[in-house]
């Protein structure tokens, strides 16, 4: 059976999601609409005992004109023919700015669909002794109003009762407000609407005369796919025609409705007398006064930073610990065999892959919740859109970017708080250049390889500590130089202007907080989830196969000759040792191991060998696995906690002719292409659920790896030529 | 308000001072979310703060606070409203027919 659709539309902050989650408790899903990263919710809504309707949460809007794909969804989704045409829109608007809320429920109206307007914020409305009387407001408008505060749960059941009513009037569209506008407006109109019939063919005179207003403010500069040509050229030729007569078409269309608007919403609004300093005003002298709002951010932000730097740790422990006790259940209750270690070190490590990210992703949208429900998360914006435009990015932009240094995976996803796709997409493939904290064993394994750990340089720096603090600092120069850079190159285009809201602050609510993070995981465990479990398996067969008979045979030999030590734990220790070194003799057999033994060539350059080589193939996992590949290849027994035995191997490491490996150069070398090079999968497969499309994370791993591969070697070779660092 | 007002760019308007929008000319794109959002001719608005940088600025626009960035700004003309007109008015002035 299928229910009747009924839309809910409005501004952004106006309450739309609590609303939504109030009227569709626990029924509620997330999915995209088709062909864009938007998504969309959708849950079933009880209006009477009779009557349940699927209730579908458009993206927050304050107008319906569209210049991007994203923007049309809402244009789209109240023109949908068949079984997704909606029966009703419910616009949920703010009565706090009543007028410019209204501006998006009055474009909703001239479509002639039937409307019900939620008038939300009632509570806070009394509070600021605002009077509305919402019988004025309907007779005004033409369409029901109903008074509710979605948060205290005041007149749902009224809006309930009115969405029964007005689907049990078989969806009879409301009266047409009527809006006067000017002589040029209604030429206009006229000239466009016959060719709407091209691109919507099921619309209503009513919402064909609604189309031709859309098109004529929509169409022009913008980016839509899909739009019939006779359309467009019908609208460019209404607005040459308009211009001929120096009438800003634009600005006429919207005037008459605000002008409409102003009427209607002086008729019904009475407001107090003298104006009160708000709390947000209050609380703003001091969130964004020079000094005070510097103190504040600066401990936001660090909250935040901790949060998923350390708190998450434990969670992260408890994952690993997890993982580790169902790889040695498998180990117990299977045979020895291909099966057993696709199992352990395949899936059981894969699965592990992906929900190790889930606490920090959990903790980032936890907190990013909180900070945009509260209307914080506009202020971060305010406050430093100085130095993020800078870049070309968005204010916005900077709370993913200081995320990136905890980890790429959340950051990527944090971008959508960035309502502009470019900006997004800017600021989603320049982040991984973000010195994330996978890098840091890496780091710490080359820097302990390479210094003693007794120098100092200029009598109190440690050269290691400094060297970690270089790469943090080229780290995040690059960042904001790739972010440059995109911007003017492949996604070039009009710089976006910053028009910002800075909502009134308001107290969030933990169960929507909790909803939407849960909505995050789950998106991560199911989108990006795949790929990375996928990813894992590939990379692990990659580094296990295929397998030498000979090197087995020669290796199960030497443990039959073990049988005759007599003393138990001398025993084991001999077999763990033959067992890490036949690991480390097969993985140079393995597809992977070949795979770096081939590309030496193209690795020499950079002072690294093949051995280098499968490590940083393996660190494709993620990139602290380098440091467990490399213990690998040098058949070192894995120890996961202690790194020293492969620093030690691989401070003696020599190439083939008898030069050391890890010189101080070749380890400076090796830490750069860390820190540029995409070695994550799982930023890969993020990116791609976030973009919606293979090529932006191709790009991305194009153009990391490319710069990874040349700063490494005009390091290593400008360093070889001028003779430093070969000691 | 008197025809004689001065006209002159938004980020010019001192911190605490309203102003009366005459006219909106970003690019197209901008000067129409602008206007969407309440910002067209005959608009009051008020130059609430300017950011800790210098750069964007906070107005108040019809019962809404918005943020937009000097460039923006500066082409927005507005005349200045004299300093004794009260805070936030019940009413900003009616916008009036557009196409004049
Ligand atoms: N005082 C008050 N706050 C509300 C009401 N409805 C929502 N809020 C708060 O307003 C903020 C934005 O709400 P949200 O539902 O996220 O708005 P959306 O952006 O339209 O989805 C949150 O902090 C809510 O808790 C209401 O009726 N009264
Ligand atoms: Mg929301």
């Amino acid at each position: 059976m299928s229910q009747p659709r009924v839309l809910l539309a409005g501004n952004p902050n106006a309450g739309k999601t609590t609303l939504f989650n109030r009227l569709t408790g626990s029924s509620a899903r997330v999915g995209n609409y088709p062909g864009v990263t938007v998504e969309c919710s959708a849950g079933t809504l009880r209006c009477d005992d009779t009557l349940s309707v699927t209730l579908m949460d458009l993206p927050g809007t304050y107008s319906l004109s569209a210049r991007s794909p994203e923007e049309r969804v809402a244009v789209d989704a109240m023109f949908a023919s068949g079984e997704a045409a909606p029966a009703a829109i419910v616009v949920v608007v703010d009565a706090l700015a009543l007028t410019r809320n209204l501006y998006l429920a009055l474009q909703i109206m001239e479509t002639g669909l039937p409307v019900i307007i939620a008038l939300n914020m009632m509570d806070a409305a009394r509070d600021a002794g605002l009077a509305i009387d919402s019988d004025l407001l309907s007779a005004g408008l033409g369409v029901p109003v109903i008074p509710i505060s979605a948060t205290r749960r005041e007149g749902l059941p009224e809006l309930r009762a009115q969405l029964a009513r007005t689907l049990h009037a078989g969806g009879a569209a409301g009266e047409v407000p009527v809006v006067r506008y000017p002589g040029a407006v209604e030429a206009a109109v006229a000239t466009v609407t016959p060719a709407i019939a091209a691109f919507k063919p099921d619309a209503s005179p009513q919402a064909a005369r609604a189309l031709a207003l859309w098109a004529l403010l929509s169409l022009g500069d913008d980016e839509l796919v899909a739009i019939p040509s006779a359309l467009r050229d019908a609208a460019a030729s209404a607005r040459a025609r308009a211009e001929e007569s120096a009438t800003d078409l634009d600005q006429a269309v919207i005037a008459a409705r605000y002008a409409f608007l102003e009427e209607v919403v002086e008729s019904a609004v009475t407001r107090p007398s003298a104006q009160r300093r708000t709390f947000t005003d209050k609380l703003d002298a001091l969130l964004l006064h020079r000094v005070s709002g510097f103190v504040v951010f600066a401990t936001v932000m660090y909250v935040v930073f901790e949060a998923l730097f350390s708190w998450s740790e434990p969670m992260v422990g408890v994952i690993e610990g997890g993982v580790v006790s169902a790889q040695d259940m498998v180990n117990a209750a299977l045979p020895p065999g291909a099966l057993r270690e696709l199992l352990k070190d395949g899936v059981i490590a894969g699965v592990g892959n992906v929900i190790v990210f889930v606490p920090q992703i959990a903790m980032l949208f936890l907190m990013l919740g909180f900070l945009e429900d509260s209307g914080y998360l506009a202020r971060v914006a305010f406050l430093i859109d100085r130095v993020m435009a800078r870049v070309g990015l968005h204010g916005k932009a900077f709370v993913p970017l200081l995320s990136g240094f905890a980890c790429a995976v959340p950051a990527v996803m944090a971008t959508r708080t960035i309502e502009s796709r470019r900006d997004r997409i800017a600021t989603m493939l320049a982040l991984p250049l973000m010195s994330c904290s996978a890098r840091l064993p890496v780091y710490v394994l080359v820097i302990a390889t390479i210094f003693s750990g007794e120098e100092r340089v200029a009598g109190v720096f440690s050269p290691g500590a400094l060297v970690l603090f270089t790469m943090y600092l080229v780290s995040t120069l690059a960042t904001l130089g790739a972010a440059a850079v995109l911007r003017r190159t492949v996604l070039k285009g009009p710089r976006p202007a910053l028009v910002l809201e800075l909502p009134p602050y308001r107290r969030p609510e933990w169960r929507t907080l909790l909803r939407s993070t849960w909505e995050r995981v789950r998106s991560f465990l199911v989108d990006a989830g795949t790929i990375i479990l996928a990813i894992s398996i590939v990379l692990w067969a990659l580094l296990t196969y295929p397998k030498s008979e000979e090197v087995h045979a020669r290796y199960e030999a030497q443990r039959s000759e073990l049988a005759s030590v007599a003393d138990e734990s001398e025993r084991a220790s001999r077999l763990e040792q033959l067992d890490a070194a036949e690991a480390g003799e097969q993985i140079r057999k393995s597809a992977a191991g070949r795979v770096g033994l081939a590309i030496e060539p193209v690795l020499q350059p950079l002072g690294f060998d093949w051995r280098i080589g499968v490590g940083i193939i393996g660190a494709f996992a993620a990139r602290e696995v380098f440091v467990s590949t490399l213990a690998t290849v040098f058949g070192i027994s894995a120890g996961d906690e202690d790194a020293t035995p492969v620093r030690e191997a691989l401070a003696n490491a020599s190439h083939t002719d008898g030069r050391k490996l890890m010189t101080p150069l070749a380890g400076l070398s090796l830490m750069l292409f860390f820190v540029f090079a995409c070695q994550c999968m799982s930023t890969i497969a993020v990116v791609k659920r976030e973009s919606g499309s293979w090529k932006w994370p191709m790009l991305m791993f194009g153009y990391m790896t490319t710069l990874a591969y040349v700063v490494s070697l005009a390091v290593y070779q400008l360093g070889s030529a001028f003779g430093w660092g070969l000691g | 308000m008197a025809p004689t007002l001065p006209v002159e760019q938004l980020d010019s308007v001192p911190v605490g001072r309203s102003a009366t929008v005459v006219s909106v000319a970003c690019d197209r794109a901008t000067a129409r979310r602008l206007m969407e959002l309440g910002l067209l001719p005959g608009t009051r608005v008020d130059v609430v703060r300017v950011a800790p940088m210098g750069c964007p600025l906070e107005l108040r626009v019809r019962d809404s606070a918005l943020s937009i960035r000097r460039v923006e700004a500066a082409r927005v003309a507005v005349q200045l409203l004299p300093e004794a007109a009260p805070v936030r008015p019940a009413v900003s002035p009616s916008v009036g027919h557009a196409a004049r």
